[in-house]
């Protein structure tokens, strides 16, 4: 019987050398003769970890990290192959507290199975959320996501299966679910993970969606950033499709649905659904106005589908285990799990799922560790770069849609973005106008002049040029773009300034 | 007159061929020629927009608005560079400063020898190893200064 090895193939996990490590675990277990499996799999999310090496002994998985090519002589020496004690040991991965305290539904998969193969996934309950889903009618499955309290967990949180009643109610002859994974924000990671590290489960998703509406063809709208991401997705389907999972006829039911991915070129702003659509249909990704919505005019004027990765990776679950026990895990009308995304200064950085109702402290605490640099954390900001910058002051809120817009924040995607006390505010301030201006599709006007505009007050201000005038100017200027954008983009902008302001005033008064 | 030469004209029609008959190809032909030549040259704007019934405009105006398009050659490597927040909570500010006078360019610039091309871009989805760089498709976590020469010193021998 091999040993088997687990070695992440996961972009992050190849940005601090796993290929070099699963390179060199191979060329040792040559050398030694030694019968060893090399599996590929995604990353568990411990990413101050990453490389992360894990044997299995016995049917336990003994973890080591981080682990780099020049480490595997002496783990080799130190019995790696029989879980041997070295001092990158980490013990049984699944007892890393950092793990075990975590309540992965979504993300179950992710690290563990081998991300290729089609037979791991079902190994590990896959697919059994389409079995249930194709026996059930279409308003039943509308009905069991509408049940389980799931929302949009792309940031605007709307309810999902509101929106798919809505795609089954409207009559048509052609319906799409398309998957928006032009995940751009700053600070997230999910999508990307979840795609590289179990892309079945957002084609066992997708598929039960495409029932649940009657839809026959689906649409993965990817970021070109994410060229592992595509390979993964890209050969998933291709075995989904061999299999009979995806098809003229899924499972031999008789029901189509096949799917196919779509790279965007680099705008943010197609992260915004109608802009996504337009998009997909080759044109500049400019806004829609709303209504009509895209569930009832959607891609190529049909009724669509639009949801988030992380949403409709979350339905296979649903159709499995219930919708009582998704619901079950949450908090208020945040139900289910958040699969958070720990990001930027901070020691233990990573992707934690858990239900709703942790506090920002606690996730900070108890899995950020504090940050990278040791200095003090100064602020956060949550939910991307339209998301708001939070004080220490307010880290006792829980991790809520609700809490968080009660805070004058916003929880987004589940990106907590970290900083020290090294942070300019004023310079974050400033950047976040940068970004918008550079995004910007250009459609409406308080968007696309505003945020320009936003940018040189912020530099008067710095200047300390006309500073009260300015500063008055200045919340004109995020009234104007709140009230009149046409989407999120110019219309949240005004966020991550505006917490700068009120929070870290000093900043812009500063003697220039 | 279309500055083409055959053989790069062929490759266009024969891309545009294969997806005209899919709905919405124009992006995913733009990323095929993209793909084959390391960018979409404005002549081939009027063959991509006769193949696909579209406007000339319309071309441009797609090719014009997306920020990964190119319509100059790239260097023999592109470097993306990261300047998202989680980036600048650690530290790429600094790095950007530094790759910029490593390399002599600024941003969507070209260095005189032709090996790099260095653009921004705004999160490659690695924020828990911030900062980081993406070179031709291959993804680096916790860039230093002195990673970021010993990267470039590597690929420019590539």
């Amino acid at each position: 019987m091999p040993v088997t090895i687990y070695v992440p193939r996961d972009s992050g996990a190849l940005s601090l050398g796993a290929e070099a490590v699963a390179r060199a675990i191979a060329d040792r277990a040559r050398t030694d003769h030694a019968d060893v499996r090399i599996v590929r799999t995604g990353s568990r999310g411990l990413y101050w970890l990453e490389p992360l090496v894990e044997v299995d002994v016995n049917g336990t998985r003994m973890a080591y990290g981080p682990v780099t090519a020049a480490d595997v002589p002496a783990l080799f020496a130190a019995g790696l192959l029989r879980g041997g004690h070295h001092d990158l040991s980490l013990g049984p991965t699944e007892q890393i507290p950092w793990l075990e305290s975590q309540q992965r539904l979504t993300f179950a998969r992710v690290g563990i199975v081998d991300p290729a193969d089609l037979d791991d996934y079902l190994a590990h309950g896959g697919y059994k959320g389409l079995a249930r889903a194709l026996t059930m009618s279409s308003e039943a499955i509308v009905q069991e996501v509408t049940d389980s309290g799931l929302r949009g967990r792309g940031g605007a949180a709307f309810p999902t299966g509101i929106k798919w009643k809505t795609v089954l109610d409207a009559p048509a002859d052609q319906k799409y679910v398309t998957c928006n994974a032009d995940e751009g924000d700053s600070g997230t990671f999910a999508d990307r993970m979840l795609m590289e590290g179990d892309p079945f489960v957002l084609i066992e998703g997708m598929t039960i969606a495409a029932l649940a509406v009657g839809a026959t063809q689906g649409f993965i709208y990817l970021r070109v950033e994410y060229p592992h991401a595509h390979a993964a997705l890209t050969a998933a389907i291709a075995a989904a499709r061999k299999r009979g999972y995806l098809g003229r006829s899924i499972r031999h039911t008789g029901k189509a649905f096949d799917l196919e991915v779509r790279l965007g070129a680099g705008a943010y702003i197609c992260g915004e659904e109608t802009s996504m659509l337009e998009s997909l249909e080759g044109k500049r990704g400019e806004i829609r106005p709303r209504p009509p919505l895209p569930a009832v005019k959607g891609l190529f004027g049909k009724p669509t589908i639009v949801n988030n990765v992380v949403s409709l990776a979350s339905v296979p679950i649903v159709l499995d285990k219930g919708a009582a026990f998704y619901r079950d895990f949450g908090m208020g009308r945040s139900r289910g799990t958040l699969p958070i995304q720990l990001a930027g200064n901070v020691k233990r950085g990573g992707l934690i799922e858990r239900a709703f109702g942790l506090t920002m402290r606690e996730l900070l605490d108890e899995y950020g560790g504090g940050t990278a640099s040791g200095r003090p954390t100064r602020a956060v900001q949550v939910g991307g770069p339209l998301g708001a910058y939070v004080p220490p002051a307010d880290f006792d809120t829980p991790i809520d849609y609700e809490a968080f817009a009660a805070a004058g924040a916003m929880l987004g995607h589940g990106g907590f973005v970290v900083f020290d006390d090294t942070v300019d505010m004023a310079a974050m301030a400033r950047f976040a106008f940068e970004f918008c201006a550079i995004e910007s599709c250009g459609k409406c006007t308080p968007c696309r002049i505003g945020s320009t505009r936003g940018v040189e007050i912020v530099d008067r201000i710095r200047a300390g040029r006309d500073r009260d005038a300015q500063l008055v100017l200045l919340e004109d200027l995020c009234d104007t773009m709140v009230d009149g954008s046409l989407c999120g983009l110019g219309g949240m902008a005004p966020y991550p300034v505006r917490s700068a302001l009120k929070h870290f005033r000093e900043d812009f008064l500063r003697a220039p | 007159m279309s500055s083409l030469d055959s053989a790069v004209r062929e490759k266009i029609l024969g891309l545009v061929a294969d997806w005209k008959d899919e709905p919405g190809a124009l992006l995913p032909v733009l990323h095929a020629v993209q793909h084959a030549l390391g960018y979409v040259p404005p002549d081939a704007v009027p063959l991509i927009a006769h193949g696909l019934n579209l406007s000339r405009a319309e071309v441009h105006g797609v090719v014009s608005f997306y920020h990964y398009f190119r319509e100059t050659p790239p260097g023999r490597h592109t470097i993306h560079l990261c300047r998202a927040e989680s980036c600048q909570a650690m530290n790429s500010r600094a790095l950007e400063a530094h790759a910029k006078t490593a390399l002599g360019v600024e941003f969507h610039q070209t260095t005189a020898d032709g090996a790099f091309t260095l653009e921004p871009v705004y999160c490659l989805g690695n924020c828990a190893c911030s900062p980081a760089v993406m070179i031709d498709g291959e993804l680096y976590g916790r860039v230093s200064s002195e990673r970021f020469d010993e990267l470039v010193a590597d690929w420019g021998k590539r």
